[in-house]
């Protein structure tokens, strides 16, 4: 543009620079420089017009072009807070039901130093949270404390109730709230966080890393129609029979996976204050127990797993068994020798503690450890119990231990157990996390399957002919073995205090799942003519819970098997390739 | 409503036969658009304040007839007076600013106001057009007057203002100023080599003011690098413009007066875009431009170097600030607050103008030699 200057006529005019002292033609300015000027003016007018014109035209095309063509995106800010990020990743069942998940919600702080009339700026949030006591209130807002929470997880229009009042020195700090939708019903195995939301029992606690690094939900074995079934069930037995607690448990046999696993007395999770030190006590991992005759199922398949006896070989029960200062009772005795099935059957101690001295210390303690109940379960739990067992183990804990006392292990111990008893004999070590189709199972054999194909048999048989008929659902094969185990606390067993508990396996001719029932402290009652015992209190809950969860789980309905006509045949055959029998000829109790 | 005739020679006949009509009624639609906008603009500013929904319209409405009453009054005067008014008000305007400077409030990081008579204004609004017209009168009296240094009063005169305005600290109101002078100089015939010093100087002043003022440098990293987020405010206007399309949403639906702290100021026409669209935008810009071309055109057939070199002063500030203003709204350059002629909210800015558009229709008046001089 500025070529434009450079013009000759323009240029030769320029008389007057800057200053005053550049020499006039003369006295009297002539008229030609007035008009001179006045020319120049005007062409020079000319081109700050043009300047303008071109100014104005580059401000209405803008225009248009912002207008029409041109997008500007929004800020970007915009975006990250429409997408919602939580700390803690959801817990969601077998089926992908939520049983956990974060809301996000805002808590109600103070800072008080910048409070200026904390007595009227108590009793102002009074109005909106009646809740808060206006007097405590005023104590903490006139605290010389820098940072004080006044109320924790407030809802929206809480937030805009107080951010109404204005009151400076209050303040909203941005935070997520654990919620569990299935409440009390998942209570143990998803756990539950603390007030800053942190894991502090179950699943939340196990995987509190795993939970805040994934964004995917974290998938359990669960199965929250089992787990719910689960926990109705033992709630009404333990009402039934005034009992003080119980806990009950359901295991894929095939894969370890638990489907269900209930521990009363329970807690709400949504509710920080009920979850007492008692509540939280997670019987189904935490708690040792003396088992008990569910216990046998473990004598008699080492016996038979060894060869030390075999299903026929008969055991004197017709009188007590001595022992150092112990005696040894069956609850109703018999007056000949039993067979092994019979021992099973008709749970005697006498015949029990007979086959594991057959079996000698050294096997019991191999048999046991392989079935890993030397040592705490591997269960992906925080709350997990070290079995208790004799360390100087003598010919009396041999003995005891064959029927289920002498020796502690938590349910889950016996669940897992008896899980590879009926399978085949494989250990499944069991998890509360679902496995992927497809994934390697992890499994040990720890019995041979014919060991376990006898098992079926004998759990059958104590369902259809032996303690444990209560439990038995019509359809679906359920075998078992019931267990009483007289608590033992200050001052020796107790004989009113039990622990009945019963353990199922179900359909018997291939086992999907192993249920265990155990009742603390029941009372007897009248519909059980006042037994406490695990065939009166704990089968027949395992019996409802079986018949409500087996056509949930797509278990079909079949016929009966007649494990005596199995036996008796087994027997003949075995008596006639053998010709002699352990003991005394004939087959007691099976004929 | 005016019925005058040809031959009325009272003061008002012969104002009405001599002047400049159409620029007068662009003037006039200027201003009833810019009360629209103001209605439009100003309530949400006035809420989120805590004001009174009507604060900034009422406040403006009332300085409308004070801003008609000085156009026409001083579009009334001869040339001759308006010399004399503007060299009276810049004298006093000089000394105001002095004055600004030792006792006057500081608002967002300036000094630019003081309270005269319960009224808040801004001495500096009234250098402009009061300077512009001295400048012109000196640069003539150089070039006509007899031996007189009217060149190096002007530059004295001008250097005055300039130091003024630098102390307020007022960047963008220098620069206009300097064009202001640079132009008539340039018009008067300043020789190619000094306008060449002259633009080297400007340009190195304007980096000067990069490295001065932190706040100017901020606004400049800002629109050279979008990247850091092109500044609040520009990119809510653009999105306005994009929102309004060519016909504009409606009045009253626009949304980005609610959030814009300056929509009824340096933003309003963001709001025109929302709410009235393109058509809208486009007819004000056509206005300003009309204005101003209308004036130089007008020029073009003026034989008083006096005349010409000060109204083409004020048209350059006139057209100058509305240019800044759009530039800035559009990020074709750096924000610079300014406001936009007639338009935006503020009452000094309206008075002023008033003032500098009632000299230039005074200096366009039809004249026959001498006549209508005095």
């Amino acid at each position: 543009m500025i070529r434009r200057f450079l013009k000759p006529r323009v240029v030769q005019d320029s008389g007057a620079a800057l200053g005053a002292d550049t020499p006039d033609n003369g006295h009297v300015r002539l008229e030609d420089d007035h008009t001179r000027a006045l020319e120049v003016g005007r062409a020079r007018l000319i081109v700050t017009s043009a300047m303008f014109s071109l100014a104005f035209a580059v401000i209405a095309g803008r225009m248009v072009d912002v207008s029409l063509f041109k997008h500007v995106a929004p800020r970007p800010q915009a975006r990250h807070q429409t997408e919602l990020t939580f700390e803690r990743a959801d817990i969601v069942d077998r089926n992908g039901v939520l049983l956990a998940t974060s809301l996000p919600t805002q808590s109600l702080y103070a800072r008080p130093h910048e409070i200026r009339d904390p007595a009227d700026a108590a009793r102002r949030v009074a109005q909106v949270l009646p809740e808060l006591n206006p007097t405590e209130l005023k104590a903490k807002l006139a605290s010389d404390r820098s940072f004080i929470y006044l109320r924790r997880n407030l809802t929206p229009e809480q937030v805009y109730d107080i951010n109404a009042l204005g009151i400076p020195g209050l303040y909203f700090e941005q935070g997520e709230k654990r919620i569990y939708p299935q409440g009390d019903v998942t209570a143990h195995v998803v756990g539950l966080t603390d007030l800053d939301d942190k894991g502090i029992a179950g699943a939340e606690k196990s995987f509190e890393n795993e939970l805040r690094n994934r964004h995917d939900p974290l998938q359990l074995s669960i199965d929250v129609r089992v787990q719910t079934i689960l926990h109705t069930e033992l709630e009404q037995t333990i009402a039934d029979f005034h009992a003080i607690g119980g806990t009950a448990l359901v295991m894929d046999v095939r894969t370890g996976e638990l489907m269900g696993m209930v521990s009363l007395p329970d807690f709400n999770p949504n509710n920080l204050s009920t979850a007492t030190p008692v509540a939280m006590f997670n019987r189904a991992t935490l708690g040792v127990y003396e088992m008990g005759s569910t216990f046998k199922l473990f004598n008699t398949a080492a016996a038979l797993d060894y060869g030390t006896a075999t299903i026929n070989t008969l055991y004197d029960v017709s009188h007590p068994l001595k022992i150092a200062r112990f005696t040894i009772h069956d609850y109703e005795p018999e007056h000949h020798p039993i067979s092994v099935a019979d021992i099973l059957r008709v749970s005697s101690n006498i015949g029990s503690a007979r086959m594991a001295i057959d079996m000698g210390v050294d096997r019991q303690k191999a048999f046991l450890g392989r079935f890993g109940m030397m040592k705490p379960t591997t269960v992906e739990l925080p709350e997990l119990g070290w079995p208790l067992y004799p360390k100087d183990w003598r010919e009396v804990n041999l003995m005891t231990i064959a029927f289920g006392h002498g020796m502690a292990v938590t349910p889950l111990h016996v669940v897992t157990g008896v899980s590879a008893l009926v399978n085949g004999g494989t250990f499944h070590p069991a998890t509360i996390l679902k496995r992927n189709p497809g994934d390697p199972i992890p499994g040990e054999q720890v019995i041979k399957p014919e060991t376990s194909e006898l098992m079926r048999q004998l759990m059958r048989l104590v369902v259809t002919d032996g303690t444990g008929g209560k439990a038995d659902v019509p359809g679906y094969l359920v075998g078992g073995k019931t267990g009483t185990a007289e608590k033992n606390g200050a001052g020796g067993y107790h004989h009113k205090q039990l622990l009945s508990s019963f353990i199922a396996a179900f359909p018997i001719t291939d086992p999907r799942y192993v249920v265990l029932v155990m009742v603390d402290q029941p009372q007897g009652n009248k519909e059980s003519f006042g037994f406490a015992t695990g065939g009166w209190t704990a089968a027949p809950c395992a019996g409802r819970i079986i018949s409500r969860m087996a056509p949930l789980l797509d278990i079909e309905p079949r016929g009966s098997m007649e494990p005596l006509k199995v036996l008796k045949a087994r027997a003949a055959r075995e008596a006639k390739a053998n010709g002699t029998l352990n003991g005394e000829e004939t087959l007691n109790g099976v004929e | 409503m005016i019925n005058l005739g040809r031959t009325d020679t009272s003061v008002i006949g012969r104002w009405w036969w001599t002047v400049d009509r159409w620029t007068m009624a662009a003037v006039a639609v200027i201003i009833a658009i810019g009360m629209i906008l103001i209605l439009a603009a100003s309530p949400a500013v006035a809420q989120r304040i805590g004001a009174d929904h009507f604060h900034f319209v009422r406040r403006q409405f009332m300085f409308v007839p004070p801003t008609v009453l000085v156009i026409f009054s001083v579009s009334l005067l001869p040339p001759l007076w308006v010399r004399r008014l503007a060299s009276l008000g810049f004298v006093c305007s000089m000394v105001l600013m002095a004055v600004v400077l030792v006792t006057g409030q500081e608002i967002k990081g300036a000094t630019r106001w003081i309270d005269i008579a319960g009224m808040t204004i801004q001495p500096s609004e009234f250098a402009k057009p009061c300077f512009a017209v001295v400048a012109g009168w000196m640069f003539a009296e150089q070039r006509e007057g007899d031996r007189f240094p009217g060149n190096a009063v002007s530059f004295g005169l001008y250097l005055m203002v300039a130091v003024l305005l630098l102390l307020q600290p007022d960047v963008g109101m220098t620069i206009v100023v300097s064009a202001v002078w640079f132009v008539e100089f340039f018009l008067a015939g300043l020789p190619i080599l000094w306008v060449l010093v002259f633009a080297m100087v400007g340009l190195s002043g304007l980096v000067g003011a990069y490295f001065t003022f932190s706040h100017v440098q901020a606004r400049v990293d800002r629109f050279l690098d979008p990247s850091d987020g092109a500044g609040y405010q520009v990119t809510t206007a653009l999105q306005a413009f994009h929102y309004g399309g060519l016909f504009g949403r409606g009045p009253g639906e626009g949304r980005v007066k609610e959030v814009l702290p300056d929509a009824h100021t340096d933003f309003i026409m963001a709001v025109a875009g929302e709410e009235f669209g393109l058509i809208l935008c486009l007819v004000v810009v056509g206005l300003f431009a009309f204005v101003v071309l209308r004036g130089f055109a007008r020029m073009l057939n003026e034989d008083n170097l006096f005349v010409l070199l000060a109204t083409s002063g004020l048209l350059v500030q006139f057209g100058l600030q509305a240019l800044v203003n759009l530039a800035s709204t559009l990020h074709l350059m750096p924000t610079k607050g300014m406001t936009l002629p007639f338009i935006s909210y503020g009452g000094s800015s309206m008075l002023a103008l008033a003032l500098g558009m009632g000299m230039v229709l005074a200096l366009t008046r039809k004249r026959y030699g001498a006549e209508g001089w005095h």
